[in-house]
């Protein structure tokens, strides 16, 4: 039965008409959210004792990075929903997140190479952090240019479904690479087991960011998954007119 | 707004966020409206999806 719901829930019709109904409310929420997070982030929250007012740069670095991981588990999620149960849904939502994965992995090197240099003295370290995040970024890059070089877009799916399980075996090296290994990159400071190690004034201010973010992400998402099955209509529908021409001109 | 001596990597690293979010938007909503006139422009030519009981409609 719960099966049942799920494979309702996951039919692209319906998928359409729920995202229809949806997105103009997720729109007005990330907008809110932002305009809150931004106001709090740049011009409530004090400045670090440490850090000084660079540390805003963090608003917008950590929620970045903690979408760049999010999206690759949402990857490697749908790709077993791909290769297992062959969902042309899973197949859609795992292509559409991989460039918007890419654009927050390279959000996330940028500010924080922009954060680096004024706090380490230098925009780049060959760290284990820095280093597995550079790899992520060309991980999306691959998954890309997997999907772009096969035609036949279940045939690109599953070799890209592949890709994306092996390529998870980073996602775990990049969260712990600050325990396992002696690095630049300042160990977490939010998702600890005792206790987040920031200052409520810039914890909430941090929250409230990375919940715009994480909005922006899903309508972000839903958006391009409408776009892919729309495109997948219009070629499929494009290569049925194609042969109905040819069958005409063939009983010519 | 003083943000101090390193207000350029501040200023810098809001900027590039603020450029790739808005790159993201433009193409989520350009790339679906283009797909949907595709659509369009196959339907006007009596083409349809071999699924479609009402023709065009999440296009609403």
């Amino acid at each position: 039965m719960a099966m049942g719901k799920i494979a309702t829930l996951a039919n692209p019709s319906f998928f359409m008409g729920l995202t229809d109904r949806v997105l103009p409310w997720l729109a007005a929420v990330t907008i809110a959210l932002f305009a809150v997070g931004l106001y709090v982030g740049l011009f409530v929250a004090p400045p670090d004792y440490q850090q000084g007012e660079s540390v805003r740069i963090m608003f917008v670095h950590v929620p970045s990075a903690w979408l760049a991981m999010f999206c690759y588990t949402l990857i490697a999620i749908s790709s077993i929903g791909s290769l297992i149960w062959r969902h042309p849904l899973a197949d859609v939502a795992a292509k559409t997140a991989a460039p918007l994965g890419a654009a927050f992995t390279l959000l996330a090197l940028v500010t924080g190479s922009l954060w680096g240099k004024p706090m380490w003295g230098t925009y780049w370290v060959w760290d284990a952090r820095l280093t597995s995040v550079l790899i992520l970024f060309f991980l999306y890059l691959g998954l890309i240019a997997l999907w772009d070089a096969i035609e036949e877009p279940l045939r690109a799916g599953r070799a890209a479904a592949i890709l994306a399980l092996v390529g998870f075996v980073n996602i775990p090296i990049i969260k712990f690479s600050v325990d396992w290994w002696n690095t630049l990159h300042q160990p977490a400071s939010v998702a600890r087991l005792d206790g987040p190690a920031i200052h409520h004034t810039l914890l909430i201010p941090l929250l409230i960011m990375a919940l715009a973010f994480t909005c922006l992400f899903v309508w972000l998402h839903m958006k391009a998954m409408r776009a892919e099955i729309l495109r997948r209509r219009v070629e499929t529908m494009t290569i049925r007119s194609v042969s109905h021409m040819a069958e005409l001109k063939a009983a010519e | 707004m003083d943000l101090g001596p390193h207000a350029v990597f501040i200023w810098t690293a809001y900027g590039a966020t603020a450029l790739i979010v808005l790159a993201l938007v433009a193409r989520a909503i350009l790339d679906e409206r283009r797909q949907k006139q595709a659509l369009v422009k196959l339907e006007a030519q009596g083409i349809r999806r071999r699924s479609a009981a009402k023709p065009a409609d999440h296009l609403r």
